[in-house]
């Protein structure tokens, strides 16, 4: 698809010539994943992780449209059909805990690609369509894992949609409305649920759909690597199939073992013990949080308490809805030609920063909301927001960065691909640059 | 095919501005398929926009939700200093006999101390001052606060306390202290008797 070096799809059997002239599909899945897809010959494993997210997804899938084979989506019974899930149907447990924990899975993986695309500039031209379609697609993520919260009907599955429907009351005159209209009522109940329900098992596909597109405007400039550098001629590529296909093979097989790992061994884990009672309209749990990956953004939040020209419950809103909108003009916001933060001494040092100020984000948002928590989650909001609207611009204006392997191949072939994430950004003189 | 090449030689006057009107001559007259083309799609457009009310309609609260819009409490066996948990519109409904003490302390707040300034009588009905009845739902984030059921925590002012994130409210529910930015919501209501509300 990408280059002119590509291998072409030259169906041998008969049966396959005679649907290649029909109906090209075979020929579309060898030119995307198959032989007829070159890719650079030094990605390391963080280039896994796309992989990883499309297994994650297919296995949210097919649990999902299982587990909708039991579950009822009526306020009176949804509670007592998960428990029957749990209890009654066979492996019953296994398909909720495995669609519970492969949710997990699904954005733990998910923000380690959208790391590895911050480390290794894979935003930056021309792949900003990629990176956009890829802001899409998280945004379709939390859309789809929120409402799936709902679904079980327990505490924090009622309080979780009372405090998210919430957010939309922020918006001045029409903002009331607006979240009576998402939930059908003046409080979450029977219209909610059922709706919830309805897009829960909608948008999984629409995120399907759109993975097809982040592919397909992947395949034009084709994978970024770890050096950044582009692709320079047919030595710098291999097939995806077979090196790809297997070294994403062992990828899969790691990430099943840590799955395997959650399900079996602690899959309450990442969960709340208060969703475990049926939700009561009455009675606030005394202590209100979302799953763990939605913490950092619930930190930015909680961090707004003082009124300054808007209400704070408004900055909280916009605030958190911006931290995610901005991703998508990072790759105006950060404008230096390298890619790679192996050749970038002064971005890779904030990228690490960028790491720990969400880890820390994360923590403060899964806490409960005390002074030292609150002020360290401002602290931790207003960093989140200097690194891409002061550093990256600052950076990559003034950053002098180290010099550029000439290509791909003599990089890989003086050992300093950079496919370990370090190695090149130790020694710098990797080769003069041009 | 005589008359096919007979129209082609002899374009209708309708072609013939066509021909001028791209070579920029601005004449003030509009395309005739210029025009047809933007209202047949118009016209769609229309239709989409019309079929699309219902289905954004359909997502508003229904005729049985908005059933429920109104709730009659029964005054009758809340004592002073009592407080007792109902709902409205599936969301809690305080509704709670203030004592002297309570009002008097409610009445003693310059309202320039407050987050949200209204006074205790903007708050209740007059002949009732004694009756507050707000919703049990804290205007930060949603969680229904404590202090109306017997024995719980009223804070530090004596009215309600949100365990959430600590918002404290007093004894005419308004915000003190904490995130939440706005006084418990007083719904619309009327006495019908002296011991009967509607609310709604």
């Amino acid at each position: 698809m990408s280059f002119p070096w590509a291998e072409e799809y030259k169906p041998k059997h008969p049966a396959m010539q005679w649907l290649d002239q029909r109906l090209p599909l075979p020929r579309l899945v060898y030119g995307a994943i198959g032989a007829g897809y070159p890719v650079p010959r030094n990605l390391n494993y963080f280039w896994n992780f796309g992989v990883l997210a499309g297994a994650a997804l297919a296995i949210q899938i097919i649990t999902g449209i299982v587990l909708a084979m039991h579950y009822a989506a009526n306020a009176g019974v949804a509670f007592d059909s998960v428990e029957s899930i749990m209890r009654d149907v066979n492996a019953g447990w296994f398909l909720r805990y495995a669609h519970a924990n492969g949710a997990s899975m699904f954005f733990i993986v998910v923000y380690v690609h959208i790391f590895r695309g911050l480390y290794y500039g894979s935003y930056k031209p021309p792949r900003e369509m990629v990176w956009m379609l890829g802001v899409v697609i998280f945004l379709l993520m939390m859309a789809t894992a929120f409402m799936g919260y709902v679904l079980p009907w327990g505490q924090m599955s009622f309080w979780g949609a009372q405090v998210i429907t919430g957010f939309f009351s922020a918006i001045p005159v029409v903002g009331e409305n607006i979240r009576i209209w998402l939930l059908g009522g003046y409080a979450p109940d029977q219209a909610a649920l059922n709706r919830f329900f309805s897009l829960h098992y909608l948008l999984p596909f629409v995120i399907a759909g759109v993975i097809i597109l982040h592919i397909w405007a992947l395949h034009i400039p084709g994978s970024n690597n770890p050096t950044g550098v582009e692709v320079k001629g047919p030595q710098d590529t291999v097939p995806f199939h077979p090196y790809y296909t297997a070294k994403d093979g062992v990828g899969v097989g790691v990430f099943l073992l840590v799955f395997a790992l959650l399900l079996f061994f602690a899959p309450n884990y990442l969960g709340h013990p208060d969703n475990y009672i049926e939700a009561n309209p009455l009675s606030t749990p005394a202590h209100i949080v979302p799953e763990w990956y939605f913490w950092p953004f619930y930190a930015i939040l909680r961090s707004f308490t003082a009124d300054f020209i808007l209400p704070a419950k408004l900055w909280g809103v916009l605030a958190m809805f911006g931290s995610i909108l901005l991703l998508f003009f990072l790759p105006w916001l950060d404008k230096s030609p390298v890619r790679s933060s192996n050749f970038r001494p002064v971005y890779r040092v904030f990228f690490w920063i960028l790491v720990v100020d969400v880890l820390v984000l994360g923590y403060v948002g899964g806490s409960e909301a005390t002074p030292v928590y609150l002020m360290l989650g401002q602290i931790t909001s207003g960093y989140y927001f200097a690194h891409f609207l002061i550093i990256l611009p600052i950076v990559s204006a003034l950053e002098r960065t180290r010099p550029l392997p000439n290509s791909i191949t003599e990089a890989v072939l003086q050992g300093k691909s950079g496919s370990r994430m370090s190695e090149t950004a130790v020694d710098g003189n990797v080769a003069p640059a041009e | 095919m005589a008359s096919v090449d007979e129209t082609l030689e002899n374009p209708d006057p309708f072609l013939e501005k066509e021909g001028d009107s791209e070579h920029g001559d601005t004449d003030g007259d509009v395309r005739r398929r210029d025009f047809l083309s933007i209202a047949a799609v118009s016209f769609a457009g229309v239709g989409a926009g019309v079929v699309a009310l219902p289905l954004i309609n359909q997502m508003n609260p229904s005729a049985d939700v908005l059933a429920l819009s109104t709730t009659e409490v029964d005054l009758a066996g809340i004592e002073p200093g009592q407080a007792i948990k109902t709902s409205f519109r599936k969301q809690p409904l305080f509704v709670r006999n203030l004592t002297p003490k309570e009002i008097a302390e409610a009445e003693a707040v310059p309202l320039s101390e407050l987050r949200d300034p209204q006074t205790l009588e903007q708050r209740t009905k007059t002949g009732h001052k004694n009756w507050l009845i707000t919703l049990g739902v804290c205007t930060h984030l949603g969680c229904v606060p404590l202090g109306a059921g017997e024995g719980e925590n009223k804070g530090p002012f004596g009215g309600y306390f949100c365990p959430c994130h600590g918002s404290a409210y007093d004894t005419a529910a308004r915000i003190r202290q904490g995130p939440a930015p706005k006084n418990l919501f007083v719904p619309e209501y009327e006495f019908t008797s002296d011991t009967h509300v509607t609310v709604g």
